[in-house]
This record gives C-alpha cells, sequence and structure tokens, in this order.
C-alpha cells in the first residue's frame, strides 16, 4: 500500500541550515547534509530543502549544495528557493536533484510550469503555494508570504495540476508556527479538486496532528520543520503511533 | 571484490544518482556509452528518468538496443530503464527492446487515484536473491505513469490501482520499477545483492 509521507523541512542559507536548530548528537547540526543524515536515518520519506540565501551566487551554491546532499542521502529530496527558470532547474537536476519547489516564479510567469514538466517530467515539479484565509475565502501570497495576492487557492491549485505540476506543497500561513494542527479542511477540499499528491505544510505540533491531516485533510505527506528540529516530534515514534492507528506508513 | 560496472548514459536525468548509490556501496560506476566498455564490464546498470520513444529512439541511433539484447553479464534495468527492457509500451506506442515479454501500460485511476504513482510503496511476493535479507512487505520508492504488466518474469508485485510488476527477472536481465537508488537502506540490500551476483 501507498505509504502516507513524512516531510522534514530545512531551511537553507549560504549553505548552512537556519532556524536554530540545536542537537547534541550531532557534530555540526548547521551542516544540511549531517541533517539529513539524521533524519534520513531516522526514517523521514523524504526531504525538502529550502534556500533562502538573497545573493546572486544562490545559483552555484544551491547547485553545490543539491549535489552533496545527492552524494550522502539515499532517500528523495526537494530543493526550492528562488528557481524562476527552466535553466536554474536543469541545473539542479545535474547535481542530482529529485524534484525542485517553485512558489512565486510561477504565480508570475504560470508558463513555467508548463516548460519544466515538459522538459523534465511532471515528477521533478513541485508547486509550493503560501496562502491565508481572509473573510473565509483563501488567497495565495507571495514573496515568502509577504506580498498577498487574489488569486484564489484552490483555483491556482487546479491551474498548477493543469499545467503539469506533479504534487503541491501547500503551507497554510494562518497555521504555520502555531502548533495548532494543519489546515486540514483546506486541505481536504484541494484533495477534492486535484488528482496529484498534496504535501501539507504549517501547523504540525504533535503526532496527533499528522494522524489527522492524513485522514480528516486527505494529505500525502507532511511536512514540518521546528518541531523535528528541536525534537518535539520523534520521526519514529510518529510513524510507530501512525502505524497504530491504521495509517499505512513505511517503517 | 573489485569489479567493472557499467552505467549506461543516455538521454536520461538523475543518472548521477546511481553513481551516487554505488559510490556508497563502495563501488564506482563507469558512466559510459560506449559498447566497448558495457560488453566487457561485469555488471551492467541500465538507468532510467524520461519518456520511452525519444530514449528508444536515441538507443537505436547509438547503436546501444543491439548490444544491451546481446549482454551476457547481469544486466539491471532500473524505473524507464526496466520498462525498455519489455515488448512494448504504451508510452506513445514504443515498440522497445523485447528482452522481457511484457506489455507496458498507462495508468488509469479507478478511483480518483494520483497519477504518476509517486511515494512509498510495498514489494509484494518477492521472489530472487535480489530480495535477499529483506523482509517481505519491504518499501520502495516509486515515480512513474506507466507499470509493466504480470507475468512468469515477475519476480515482486506491488499493487497501485492494479497489481503490477515491481521487478522482473529473466536470465540474465534483471529489473526494478522502483528506484533503489532513492529506496534507503532497502534500496541498498537490492543494489548490492544484485552486485553480489556471481558472473
Amino acid at each position: 500500500m501507498l505509504a502516507k509521507r513524512i516531510i522534514p523541512c530545512l531551511d537553507i542559507k549560504d549553505g548552512r541550515t537556519v532556524k536554530g536548530v540545536n542537537f547534541v548528537d550531532l557534530k555540526d547540526a548547521g551542516d544540511p547534509v549531517e541533517l539529513g543524515k539524521k533524519y534520513c536515518d531516522e526514517g523521514a520519506d523524504e526531504l525538502v530543502f529550502l534556500d533562502i540565501t538573497a545573493t546572486h551566487e544562490k545559483r552555484k551554491t544551491l547547485a553545490a549544495l543539491a549535489k552533496n546532499i545527492a552524494q550522502h542521502l539515499n532517500i528523495p529530496f526537494t530543493i526550492g528557493g528562488g528557481i524562476s527558470s527552466v535553466n536554474d532547474a536543469s541545473y539542479l537536476l545535474e547535481a542530482g536533484a529529485d524534484k525542485i519547489s517553485i512558489n512565486s516564479a510561477p504565480v508570475k510567469n504560470p508558463n513555467l510550469i508548463n516548460q519544466l514538466a515538459d522538459t523534465f517530467g511532471n515528477q521533478f515539479v513541485v508547486v509550493a503555494i503560501d496562502a491565508k484565509q481572509i473573510n473565509g475565502e483563501w488567497f495565495v501570497y507571495l514573496n515568502g508570504g509577504r506580498l498577498p495576492t487574489d488569486i484564489p487557492l484552490l483555483q491556482w491549485a487546479k491551474e498548477a495540476e493543469n499545467r503539469g505540476a506533479g504534487e503541491i506543497l501547500f503551507t497554510s500561513m494562518d497555521h504555520d508556527g502555531t502548533k495548532n494542527g494543519f489546515a486540514c479542511q483546506a486541505l481536504a477540499e484541494m484533495s477534492d479538486l486535484v488528482g496529484i499528491p498534496i504535501i501539507a505544510s504549517g501547523g504540525a505540533g504533535n503526532i496527533d496532528h499528522f494522524s489527522e491531516v492524513f485522514t480528516v485533510g486527505k494529505a500525502d505527506a507532511g511536512l514540518a520543520a521546528s518541531i523535528f528540529h528541536f525534537n518535539e516530534v520523534n520521526i519514529p515514534e510518529l510513524k510507530q503511533a501512525l502505524k497504530s492507528s491504521g495509517i499505512s506508513v513505511r517503517y | 571484490m573489485s569489479q567493472k560496472i557499467a552505467v549506461i548514459q543516455y538521454n536520461a536525468g538523475n543518472i548521477h544518482s546511481v553513481l551516487s548509490a554505488l559510490h556508497r556501496l563502495g563501488f564506482k560506476g563507469i558512466l559510459t556509452d560506449n559498447p566497448e566498455i558495457i560488453q566487457s564490464s561485469d555488471k551492467v546498470i541500465f538507468p532510467g528518468v524520461g519518456e520511452a520513444r525519444s530514449t528508444m529512439n536515441h538507443l537505436r541511433e547509438k547503436g546501444l538496443d543491439e548490444i544491451i539484447k546481446n549482454l551476457t553479464q547481469p544486466v539491471l534495468g532500473i524505473c524507464l530503464g526496466m520498462q525498455l527492457l519489455c515488448k512494448h509500451s504504451e508510452e506513445k506506442d514504443t515498440d522497445c527492446l523485447g528482452i522481457i515479454p511484457l506489455e507496458v501500460k498507462k495508468f488509469i485511476p479507478q478511483q480518483r487515484e494520483n497519477v504518476p504513482h509517486v511515494g512509498w510503496n510495498t514489494l509484494l511476493n518477492t521472489q530472487n536473491l535480489l530480495f535477499d535479507g529483506l523482509p517481505e512487505n519491504s518499501f520502495a520508492y516509486f515515480v512513474h505513469s506507466y507499470y509493466a504488466t504480470l507475468g512468469p518474469e515477475t519476480i515482486a508485485q506491488t499493487d497501485y490501482i492494479f497489481p503490477f510488476s515491481a521487478a522482473v527477472q529473466k536470465d540474465n536481465f534483471y529489473a526494478t520499477q522502483f528506484h533503489p537508488e532513492k529506496s534507503g537502506w532497502v534500496g541498498e540490500k537490492i543494489l548490492s545483492n544484485f552486485l553480489n551476483i556471481a558472473p
């Protein structure tokens, strides 16, 4: 049976992990590869690396990072952060990335999704969507959630699928950082609407939240950052609990 | 232990993952489309991410189709590599190498299942030395929209929409629909079982 996926997300700046990760058992918790390998060994199903560096050396550092990760990890990984062209993406594919995540660029230039899917296949293209609820309606936000748009969430998710996205990574800005659970209702609506896997992000605080996002939220994968980094949720325990409640997970 | 492992180079993406996986196991793969190197290798890996028709055309142009068919050492096809070892693919109605006499069909969702089939799924009815040391129902990582049907050559089955061949074997040709190079310790065990096949 196809397993629900658990995906730790690592934010990267200048080749180092950020968010004050603190692990006693790692020599260098700032090293994305060492931290990624730890999650890999604990049973993470995939990893997402989001680069938040804002320099023009970016393309080179991102490709170097992807190459380093690909050499050391034996599970799939997605890399994202400022990718805005087929050329950017081809560097990352060459370097060994399994998927790329694009966020603001395709909203400004939707055809980018078609181009990427035609060149590299749907499976390579993850469209990340940040959204926020305004008076009961969900709208897409850009530039790391700083720039509002008038694009409805579900409309954009459907368009992304139609243009060739292989997966959608939906982050609810209303839930992100609250640790009160995922945006299960919006996720379930999205899941009913599109025929591609949905990665849920934003709001994970405990094991029950993952269980909820896979059942009520109908998500295919649950993504989180700080709760894994600070060991508030331990991946082996999380998987054991999901398995006990009858959710298919890889162990 | 030192054996020559050729990884067939063609116009497919993410071939480096296979080389990295070999490296983690302590082997060095040679990425090549040179017929002599391929023929003289102890093991040949035929990886693949891409589209069937353009890849078959590329193999024919390079004369690699005949080279692959006539290999006598252990060969491991991966993902598209496995599909191309089969008889025919529905992907752009493509005649493949015909080494494994199975059909490759497109997934048609029955109950709104997602296509492509992406993620970790279980390997059922495993019966081959490739799976030595692995428990039944081990998980492997899949990414594909087309699948090979079941047949006498099936050595592992996975269920997604339909039961299909997760791995096949005929004579010296082994192949997996999933990506062993991305399937964690399970995949590494499968690769190392393949590399341990006596010549």
